[in-house]
């Protein structure tokens, strides 16, 4: 009994001797960077572009892209961090996830880096202490919203770019009256198309953009206030112009009904450049979201995405940091905003991209005020989530199973069940 | 036990041998997580992750709360409709498949049997993918198929509007699943000996009296076994759901039972954070609600009915 205890423990041992050298030893070398990330389609642009391009100014140190899978990366990353075992660089997811690392004192205060300088607010606010003193990752990319439309369809239809509400529904009545184009592809099966695609996209413009969040965020306005309830009484105005069974209809098959051509106008978000590109075969363009009539500023949803912060525990905190003040440069966003179409650098420098409808998105920030999504910072922390309530609300206003008024009291009746300010 | 006699200590042990392997890997991986879960739902989590004990607090808010409430009773209507379904659409037919697949002359009843329990084997991810391309409004083979019906404006999204969503996923469900209880009655059918049909159809009897008075009491028993499970199963419910129509179970809800609301409360969706403590307090409520259901199934069905030695 006791030789067999003693084989056993051995085994055991063995085994988690060959278990520990199999796990990959990240920090290897003392002078080679780590970055961390979820994001495992942009490992070829990290190893082919931005990597070689940062090693032309500072051939000294060494960088390595090491992500890992986008579903575990929240998990994986708190294990690691709290084992010793992450990369220098971790990626930020915005808002809570990455808050939760700084308030642990995974990540380190990055204010103080020559470079954040080039940050607006704006982009820096999803990675802020909720107060807004302190800031702990890079504002890397951020997507943004408009509407893409068929250039082909709209010459043929002799359409001109609507800027206005009233101008966008006539539009949409004449596309649907001539009867070759369905007018709008978006679906409302998946929810979040209506949410992100629809309220976000368009009520900026309602809403007046940061002044509105930061008033829905310290109480001072409501959901059921006017500004919003237009922005449900707009969504709701566009059921009739979705295709035949858009109830049926699942992201996918919007973003197939577009770049197969059968659709005029298709409501974005920068990430849907590359996609179209690849499928689509016909020449598309794009515009801002249209602003309510005899309104001048315009507004746009500018969403802060991916950030980058420093590991606290990280041996290489000197050359993370240059690292870091190298990605907040022009060249880096100049980069990073080339090789990945829809996704843009946040930093204030002027970019230019040679995609023409990634321009054309890029270019709204020097015409618009940028804001972000509004129930992402501190609103949706409790139950019922704010998000989720805008998905559900939005497809009820847009299937015509709520009114408005309905839509707007559920939601703010949602977040002051839970949220002090609201209430 | 030293006291016994030496012959019925042996025979206790014996016992307790044949019986620990089942009752150890039982206990601990049914019977302990449900009592923790039980327990878990007494306890409150505060936004710093610290949980103490709140007494029935969970099941106040829950069972109070104006919105929790109407999340809740929403789930439990659902799930009702959903579990009515089953029982009055797929256990009749599936009785009726059993009955037509054991008549004595039936040619290819095996290959009848494998086709129609085919779905149930299949994942419920390709079921959901499957039905979700055939109901598609926009690429879907069913616009067609009610074409030769004379439907000419082609078939309304049934997966998207709120009045059709859960009745067509409970159909969906049915198809796939109806193989079980088919399985089960039939098997239940083949054990009913020759010789009591043969001697009613001697007496004057047709196949269809024969069913009636003589198969369908006799497999009545298994019936009610299929009933019972047909409750449990569908009040534990949610893979479909989730795959189709995702946590959320939209349109407007329309399709939340009590499995995607406890995914919801216990895992969060998108930025909503999960409360593992409100999750467990969902998770013991479904249990109790399916306790209620077999408890009634045992206590006023099963004593009532007769068995027969066969």
């Amino acid at each position: 009994m006791k030789k067999n205890n003693l084989t056993l423990g051995t085994s055991v041992a063995a085994i988690a001797l060959a278990a520990a050298s199999l796990t990959p030893t990240v920090s290897a070398f003392a002078d080679e960077l780590v970055i961390e990330s979820w994001r495992t389609d942009d490992l070829d642009i990290w190893e082919s572009q931005i990597i070689p391009a940062f090693n032309k100014s500072h051939p000294d140190i060494k960088v390595r892209f090491a992500p890992s899978p986008p579903t575990e990366y929240n998990a994986n990353m708190n294990a690691k961090l709290t084992a010793g075992t992450a990369g220098d660089l971790i990626t930020c997811k915005p808002f809570d996830a990455s808050l939760d690392l700084y308030n642990n004192g995974h990540l380190t205060k990055v204010d103080d880096l020559p470079g954040m300088e080039n940050f607006s607010g704006v982009a820096k606010s999803a990675w802020q202490t909720d107060d807004g003193s302190t800031t702990f990752c890079l504002p890397m990319a951020s997507v943004i919203h408009g509407f893409i439309y068929n250039k082909e369809a709209f010459k043929e239809l002799g359409l001109e770019i609507p800027k206005t509400i009233p101008e966008f529904m006539a539009a949409l009545e004449k596309i649907k009256e001539d009867g070759t184009y369905i007018p709008m592809s978006m679906g409302t099966a998946d929810q979040w198309e209506a949410a992100t695609m629809g309220f976000q996209n368009v009520g900026p413009n309602f809403w007046a953009g940061e002044k509105g969040r930061k008033g829905l965020i310290d109480g001072t306005e409501k959901l059921t206030d006017p500004q919003y309830v237009k922005v449900y009484k707009h969504l709701a105005e566009w059921g009739p112009y979705l295709g035949k069974g858009y109830k049926g209809q699942s992201y996918p098959d919007s973003q197939n009904l577009f770049s197969l051509g059968r659709a005029a106008i298709y409501p974005a978000g920068s990430w849907d450049i590359s996609t179209f590109n690849g499928q689509a075969d016909f020449e598309f363009g794009a515009f801002p979201p249209p602003v309510p009539a005899g309104q001048d500023t315009c507004y746009i949803s500018d969403h802060t995405d991916i950030g980058l912060g420093i590991n606290a525990a990280s041996k290489n905190v000197k050359a993370a940091e240059t690292f870091l003040s190298w990605m907040a440069s022009a060249e880096a966003g100049s980069i990073f905003s080339n090789a990945l179409p829809g996704f843009y650098a946040l930093s204030k420098h002027e970019l230019t991209i040679s995609d023409p409808v990634a321009q054309e998105f890029v270019s709204w920030r020097g015409k618009c005020e940028s804001s972000i999504r509004n129930s992402y910072q501190i609103l949706s922390r409790g139950t019922p989530n704010l998000e989720n309530d805008l998905w559900n609300t939005s497809v009820g206003v847009i299937n015509g199973s709520m009114t408005a008024e309905e839509a707007a009291k559920k939601a703010q009746d949602g977040l002051a069940s839970w949220y002090k300010p609201q209430q | 036990m030293a006291l016994k006699n030496q012959r019925g200590s042996f025979f206790r042990t014996h016992i307790l041998v044949f019986l620990l392997p089942a009752a150890l890997i039982y206990t601990l991986f049914m019977i302990v997580p449900l009592i923790d879960t039980v327990r878990y739902s007494f306890y409150g989590e505060t936004a710093e992750g610290i949980t103490s004990f709140v007494g029935w607090d969970n099941y106040i808010l829950i069972l109070t709360d104006e919105r929790w409430w109407t999340d809740f009773s929403n789930a439990l209507e659902n799930n009702f409709i959903f579990f009515v379904i089953h029982m009055f659409v797929q256990n009749p037919i599936g009785l009726l498949l059993a009955a037509l697949l054991s008549l004595p002359r039936l040619k290819m009843a095996n290959s009848y049997r494998t086709l129609i329990f085919m779905p149930t084997m299949l994942s419920v991810v390709i079921i959901g993918f499957i039905w979700k391309l055939i109901l598609s409004p926009l690429w879907g083979v069913g616009d067609t198929l009610v074409g030769f019906v004379g439907m000419t404006d082609g078939l309304p999204a049934l997966l998207g509007e709120e009045s059709t969503a859960l009745i067509t996923l409970s159909f969906i469900s049915v198809w796939q699943f109806v193989g079980i209880p088919m399985m089960l009655t039939y098997a239940a059918l083949l054990n009913v000996p020759d010789d009591l049909v043969d001697a009613a159809i001697v007496d004057g009897a047709n196949q269809w009296t024969a069913f009636w008075r003589i198969k369908l009491p006799l497999i009545l028993p298994t019936i009610a076994m299929v009933s019972v499970l047909t409750f449990v199963a569908n009040f534990n419910a949610f893979d479909l759901i989730y795959a189709v129509k995702g946590a959320l179970a939209g349109p407007n809800f329309e399709t939340d039972i009590m499995g995607t609301m406890f995914y919801r409360t216990f895992f969060g969706y998108q930025l909503q954070p999960g409360s593992a403590t409100l999750g467990a307090t969902v998770a013991s409520l479904m249990f109790l609600v399916i306790l209620c259901g077999v408890m009634l199934y045992l206590f006023v069905v099963q004593r009532r009915l007769q068995r027969y030695q066969l």
